[in-house]
């Protein structure tokens, strides 16, 4: 029942995805599907880390940045599309080993503290280093690709090549999330002192993941840049970490679809909910607030908990019901 | 050639002298018990043999390949498999995955990112039979957290014998445990094969007594009294140290 609830659920939410440059028209709100996607793409990459290993990381804005700057630069440097992105997704992954070797010295909030370092050290290159990055004014990127001769010029194409690569990497997660390493890395979060001694390389294993993830960030990182067509060092702030950290836990870590969720509440919060209120934060803030509150969980999970709660009580319901009605005279 | 050969093995933990020169044999198939006070380093000798701490100095042999650098994981690879006295399991998952993890472990498998874990019939199919073999096959489905204690136990010590190892150490394996959920694992571990050696601790020196072929009498990170259960036993050292009079 529950299983294809759950079939259903994901057949009419990919009809809707597919179809919705149709029914919603207006190029302003696909855009804003497309943030939604994106964000998803990093929001899941970063829940490998924090839902599956365990491992809070507050410095994935870095590696996203990482990889939006590598692509900007080349591009602006009079390289094709392919190679800066096949670049920068090999630059992103080099950052990412290095930011594993690095804070795989710890775990917990160790592990924490030196990722904020870390993105903090990306930040200070893209401010900073202003004659390699352009400081505070950013780097444009003046045209998307043209990938089999399709222009992504327009919202709805854009969309659906933003919606291609979410699919993906929601495909490779959830073939992640099932494989022997998947289990092998939620296992190393649970008990890793057990698993060494059951003859896993606890470190190697989240090292691999934390490469990973890094990919999957890095590629939502050129989805971002070619979005906005400009990166600033705005985009490796402490404040996007956190950001993408609050999707993952609001939508339910270790799960499939919660980081998705989480991106969509985040980026409707930012783009359509501040156009009405000019203190948009605060509303996320609260928003955040009643879902910890209510759902440590985080919404996905949290719902779903509400769901089978409701289904079997109003099923309780209905059988305790029936004895007193056979009484009836 | 010996199973376990331990030489001169020394730790410290600051100040503290927790294993003291300790010089352990054990030859294949023994089944050797280590007992002890607590604080008698116990523990800390097992966590130096499987190798998670280093010790200061002195030398580790399995099967006359020094494994004294080996890294923790890799001495399960060559044949060492423990239980740990705290019981040390995957709550969120089924007994099932539990011994699963344990097999997947050894095997090049656990690194594969594209096959499904469900389907791997072969490693699922072998770890139902593993908890077959230790009576615990009727629950393999069932949650972790909807288990006894004592069942845990049985649990902990199915991983281990699932990795089908050459030197088995169980880490008080009794403890807590009330008499019928004793019987149990005694069975379980009367039943281990005589080609797997098997180091034990225990605390309580009746429980185990008559299972130990040799002894050795741990006090203070030193090795005080080693011999067979009757040498032990007579001992005056040890009715010193351990009976207490």
């Amino acid at each position: 029942m529950i299983a294809k609830l759950r079939y259903g659920a994901i057949a009419v939410a990919l009809v809707l995805l597919v179809t919705l440059p149709l029914w919603m028209g207006n190029s302003y709100y696909i855009n804003i599907a497309s943030q939604i996607l994106l964000f998803a793409v990093f929001a899941l990459a970063l829940n490998v880390l924090v839902g599956y290993a365990g491992l809070v990381s507050l410095g994935h804005a870095g590696l996203f940045a990482v990889a939006g700057y590598s692509s900007a630069l080349f591009l602006q440097a009079g390289f094709d599309h392919l190679f800066s992105n096949s670049a920068a997704i090999v630059i992103t992954l080099v950052a990412s080993a290095i930011f594993a070797a690095l804070a795989l010295r710890s775990t917990g909030i160790g592990f924490l503290m030196i990722t904020l370092a870390l993105g903090q050290i990306v930040w200070g290159v893209a401010y900073r280093w202003a004659s390699l990055t352009n400081g505070d004014n950013g780097v444009n990127v003046s045209t998307r690709p043209t990938p089999f001769g399709i222009s992504l010029a327009s919202a709805p194409s854009f969309y659906f090549a933003t919606l291609v690569v979410f699919l993906l990497a929601l495909i490779t997660m959830a073939v992640f999330v099932r494989s022997p390493f998947g289990a092998s890395l939620r296992g190393t979060r649970d008990q890793a002192r057990r698993m060494t001694a059951l003859g896993y390389n606890v470190w190697l294993i989240r090292f691999l993941a934390i490469v990973f993830s890094g990919f999957w960030t890095g590629v939502s990182g050129l989805l971002f840049i070619y979005y906005n067509q400009f990166v600033s060092p705005q985009v490796a702030a402490l404040t996007s970490s956190a950001e993408v950290l609050l999707m993952v836990i609001s939508g339910g870590t270790a799960t499939l679809f919660g980081p998705i969720v989480g991106a969509a509440i985040v980026v409707i919060m930012k783009n359509v909910v501040s156009a009405y209120i000019e203190r948009w934060n605060l509303v996320l803030g609260v928003i955040f607030v009643v879902i910890i509150s209510f759902m440590p969980e985080g919404l996905v999970p949290g719902s779903v908990r509400l769901a089978r709660w409701l289904w079997q009580t109003t099923r309780f319901r209905t059988t305790a019901a029936r004895p007193s009605e056979e009484l009836k005279p | 050639m010996t199973a376990l050969a331990v030489r001169n093995l020394c730790k410290q933990f600051g100040g503290l002298r927790v294993t003291a020169n300790v010089n352990l044999t054990v030859e294949p198939g023994e089944r050797r018990l280590i007992i002890g006070p607590n604080g008698a380093g116990k523990t800390t000798l097992f966590n130096l043999i499987t190798g998670e701490i280093a010790p200061d100095s002195g030398s580790i042999r399995l099967f006359d390949r020094d494994i004294t650098w080996v890294w923790c994981h890799r001495r399960t690879h060559l044949g060492m498999a423990r239980t740990y006295q705290i019981i040390t399991l995957f709550a969120n998952d089924t007994i099932l995955r539990n011994v699963t993890l344990a097999l997947l472990g050894l095997s090049r498998l656990r690194w594969s990112v594209f096959k499904d874990l469900e389907q791997q019939h072969a490693v699922v199919e072998r770890a139902r039979a593993a908890l077959a073999r230790v009576g615990l096959g009727h629950i393999a489905d069932r949650p972790l957290s909807q288990t006894s204690y004592g069942e845990r136990r049985r649990v902990e010590i199915a991983m281990a014998l699932a990795q089908e190892p050459k030197v088995l150490l169980l880490d008080e394996p009794f403890a807590g445990l009330s008499i019928d959920e004793r019987r149990d694992v005694r069975q379980l571990l009367n039943a281990i094969p005589r080609q797997v050696t098997v180091v034990m601790i225990e605390h309580n020196m009746d429980v185990a007594l008559d299972w130990a072929e040799r002894i050795t009498l741990l006090h203070f990170g030193e090795v005080i009294v080693e011999g067979t259960r009757a040498e032990v036993v007579a001992n005056p050292r040890t009715r010193e140290v351990y009976l207490g009079h």
